[in-house]
């Protein structure tokens, strides 16, 4: 019987996704076919088209779509039914609670990506004049692999407290003991707290910036090096006039990847504090709107100001790379 | 010879099929004859007929209800097609607008009953149902049946959150007895302090649900100092958080719960996670927690959870006399949505203590299922635990409600709550904490 249910529900789910499947490749080589007859002047114009088609479709209902529903859905009540003017963004703004969650989220922002970028560079400086660069460097961008959630657990360890009375576990704890502090509840103390998430991050991601530099640096053409030091440039002045306008646009891309990152950030906050204890970030009371709280409208006025924070990155990027290409 | 036998074979069967047409004819479903059959009680036989209970329960939770309801269906030719889906409650909304309900459902939670019932889909008990209900089931257990003074739906099975874990072989070697009421509670916690034993664990750590132990706490307190009908406003915030009602239980949860003498480290309750509260409970790191009936599960296997092993419960006492046997809990219930002769007929069953006996029964020494039917006798349970939340939840006078933060707005009940009952723990205060709930909930 439990079989039986089992295909009476499902084969007819099966035979729609075949039957979808089947209409989709026949529609694609009809259009193709048709557009392989086309001669003559209309030929080019066609075929680009043809070939652009199925990715502009495809951002179109996975980006562009997704995108206005979201800013459609944050003028609407907490089920998406009515609409209710500004009132999410009005909430939004005379929240405390939103409020401390907005500074935190800029913390994470203006901290983070240089912290992890500069970081990156110096050990990327560092680690190209050794001579066996491949270890340490291995090392360093292990971290990547794992993910934020694996490495936020990992980190809880770190940051783990018990009471006085019983047996201590967390390594920071630990060391601190070793100095002959008592150690605090470290999660608990605000905002020392948000910080030792950001340690979190940048443990994770200096690893990335450290490689893609240190190939930057060694990009650098060595006639260049050699004519500045003969010209006298050594240590900083070398670094501050020559090495770093170098590779300032990979610097820059760096950069801007790990703002974006770190405004998208949700993992390390959920898995650590549950947002509690004033660590939340935007992104993470945005799931929580959504999926715990069911108010979709909040929710997504909160996506919405987080993709407004994050466009003026986005397109002073978008320029560098234009900026670039015109020079090259 | 052998021709001989087969062809006597073939006479005795046919003769054997004409006998069991005419049994079978008159009792055809135009005149049903009872029909009583041993364990399930009587019902008419009403072949051919199906009927399926749509539910939300998977694995070898599903396996168990299909083996308790062999029995009726063998006694009564009733076909029950158990429907077990994962998304069940999307998918009954989408049956029930659709015109595709099902014949009944089991429906876990009293908010979703009610939804359901506003459809106008749902039928009301046949009498022999509400009937069973009326005398097996407390006042409470009918009310969350009911919908605008109509009786729906009966009960199914119960899970008990008024217990609190200890160590009985702890218990035993420091010669503390188990507490039966909230004065003996308190005496015995000041025993413990006095010792220099942490005498309450506790943890309200959950990821994203953080803080929601501690909304159990709150309603355990409401509920025994308050009562069922003040429990009932706050949930649909007539009183309010900031009511001197509930700040009342605010101050009794921390006079135990925020009390250094008993919890040692207060602020270290917010960053521990419920899951590891208890564990120190066996070694006597700490000595109660308290926490429904699903801790058991917690446990590592080498831990021996038994009335006089390492980890059981007992009951959280009342406080309030007036408030008799106050028991928080949940349950689901069984709604049909359409009153045909068989779909009633398996409503009657389900409402019946033939059927709790069944399934028990089919859980084994495992348990893991109870119910709150009075008419099941307590030597029904081969599980201590599950008896001994039957015990409570089974008591015809007992106060019984379901979890008020999941009946509140989710704003509330699975946010502000979670997060301002943690912030209460980290050292915001009551009247703050109260203020800000009470803020939060939403406006029409």
């Amino acid at each position: 019987m439990v079989h039986l249910s089992f295909w009476s529900t499902n084969l007819p789910k099966i035979e729609q996704t075949l039957g979808a499947l089947a209409i989709f490749f026949a529609v694609l080589g009809a259009i193709f076919f048709l557009a392989g007859r086309v001669n003559g002047r209309a030929a080019r114009p066609i075929a680009g088209f043809v070939f652009l088609a199925p990715a502009l479709l495809l951002l179109f209902a996975g980006l562009v779509v997704p995108a206005i529903k979201t800013i459609l859905y944050s003028f609407k009540d907490s089920y998406g039914n009515k609409y209710i003017g500004l009132k999410n963004y009005q909430w939004l703004i005379d929240n405390p609670e939103f409020r401390k969650v907005f500074f935190n989220t800029l913390l994470w922002i203006l901290i983070t990506p240089f912290a992890t970028t500069a970081l990156g560079l110096l050990l990327a400086i560092m680690l190209n004049r050794m001579k066996r660069e491949s270890l340490p460097k291995s090392l360093l961008f292990m971290p990547m692999a794992i993910s934020f959630v694996g490495a936020s657990i990992i980190w809880q360890f770190v940051y783990n407290f018990a009471p006085p009375t019983q047996p201590q576990t967390g390594l920071l704890s630990a060391l601190a003991r070793l100095l002959g502090f008592t150690p605090p509840n470290w999660i608990l103390i605000q905002p020392l707290n948000t910080f030792l998430l950001m340690v979190i991050f940048v443990w994770v991601e200096t690893g990335f910036a450290m490689v893609i530099l240190s190939a930057a640096i060694k990009g650098v053409p060595a006639d260049i090096m050699e004519a500045s030091a003969l010209d006298g440039a050594t240590g900083w002045k070398l670094f501050r006039d020559v090495t770093f306008p170098m590779v300032r646009s990979t610097f820059i891309v760096v950069l801007a990847t790990m703002v974006v990152t770190s405004l998208k950030l949700f993992d390390i906050v959920r898995t650590v504090t549950g947002g509690n204890f004033s660590t939340s970030v935007i992104s993470n009371e945005m799931y929580s709107e959504i999926f715990v709280r069911f108010d979709n409208g909040r929710g997504s006025a909160m996506a919405v100001v987080l993709f407004v924070l994050v466009l003026p990155i986005l397109v002073y990027n978008i320029q560098n790379l234009r900026r670039e290409r015109s020079i090259a | 010879m052998s021709m001989n036998k087969k062809a006597f074979r073939a006479v005795v069967a046919a003769a054997a099929i004409s006998v069991l047409a005419t049994v079978v004819a008159t009792v055809s479903p135009a005149q049903a004859a009872a029909n009583a059959c041993a364990g399930v009680g009587t019902y008419a036989k009403q072949p051919g007929k199906t009927v399926e209970i749509m539910n939300s329960v998977t694995g070898q939770e599903n396996a168990r209800y299909q083996a308790a309801l062999i029995a009726f269906q063998n006694c009564t030719g009733i076909t029950i097609n158990w429907n077990g889906a994962n998304d069940f409650e999307s998918q009954l909304g989408v049956r029930v607008q659709g015109g595709t309900a099902p014949d009944i459902a089991m429906i876990p939670q009293p908010g979703l009953l009610q939804k359901m019932v506003a459809t106008g889909k749902v039928v009301k008990a046949p009498a022999q149902t509400l009937a069973n209900v009326n005398k097996y089931w407390s006042a409470g257990w009918k009310g969350y049946g009911t919908v605008n003074g109509t009786f729906y739906a009966a009960p199914n099975s119960a899970n008990n959150k008024s217990l609190v874990w200890y160590s009985p072989a702890q218990f035993k070697k420091f010669g503390y007895t188990v507490p039966t009421t909230w004065d003996q509670l308190m005496a015995l916690s000041d025993k413990m302090a006095a010792k220099g034993q942490i005498a309450w664990c506790g943890g309200l750590g959950s990821g994203t649900a953080t803080g929601w132990p501690g909304t159990d706490w709150l309603e355990e307190i409401v509920l025994r100092t308050q009562g069922a009908q003040v429990y009932a406003d706050w949930i649909s915030h007539k009183v309010k958080f900031s009511d001197p009602k509930i700040i009342a239980a605010f101050d009794k949860v921390a006079s135990f719960m925020k009390n250094a003498k008993y919890v040692g480290d207060v602020k270290a309750i917010a960053t521990t996670t419920f899951q590891a509260a208890g564990q120190g409970i066996p070694t006597s790191k700490c000595m109660m927690l308290q926490q429904a009936s699903f801790y058991a599960s917690q446990y590592p296997a080498n831990v021996k959870v038994s009335a006089t092993g390492d980890v059981w419960a007992f009951y959280l006492p009342g406080i309030n006399p007036a408030v008799k046997t106050p028991v928080e809990g949940g349950g689901e219930f069984f709604a049909a949505f359409n009153s045909s002769a068989a779909t009633q007929e398996v409503q009657n069953y389900l409402s019946s203590p033939q059927w709790a006996i069944a399934r028990i029964a089919a859980a084994g020494p495992s348990g893991g299922w109870l119910s709150a039917n009075n008419g099941v006798p307590a030597s029904a349970y081969t599980n201590g635990l599950d008896a001994l939340s039957a015990k409570y939840l089974s008591d015809k006078n007992s106060t019984f409600v379901f979890d008020a933060s999941d009946a509140m707005p989710a704003a509330v009940g699975a946010g502000t709550e979670w997060t301002e009952l943690t912030n209460w723990f980290t050292g915001k205060s009551t009247a703050d904490v109260a203020a800000a709930i009470d803020a939060s909930w939403p406006t029409a």
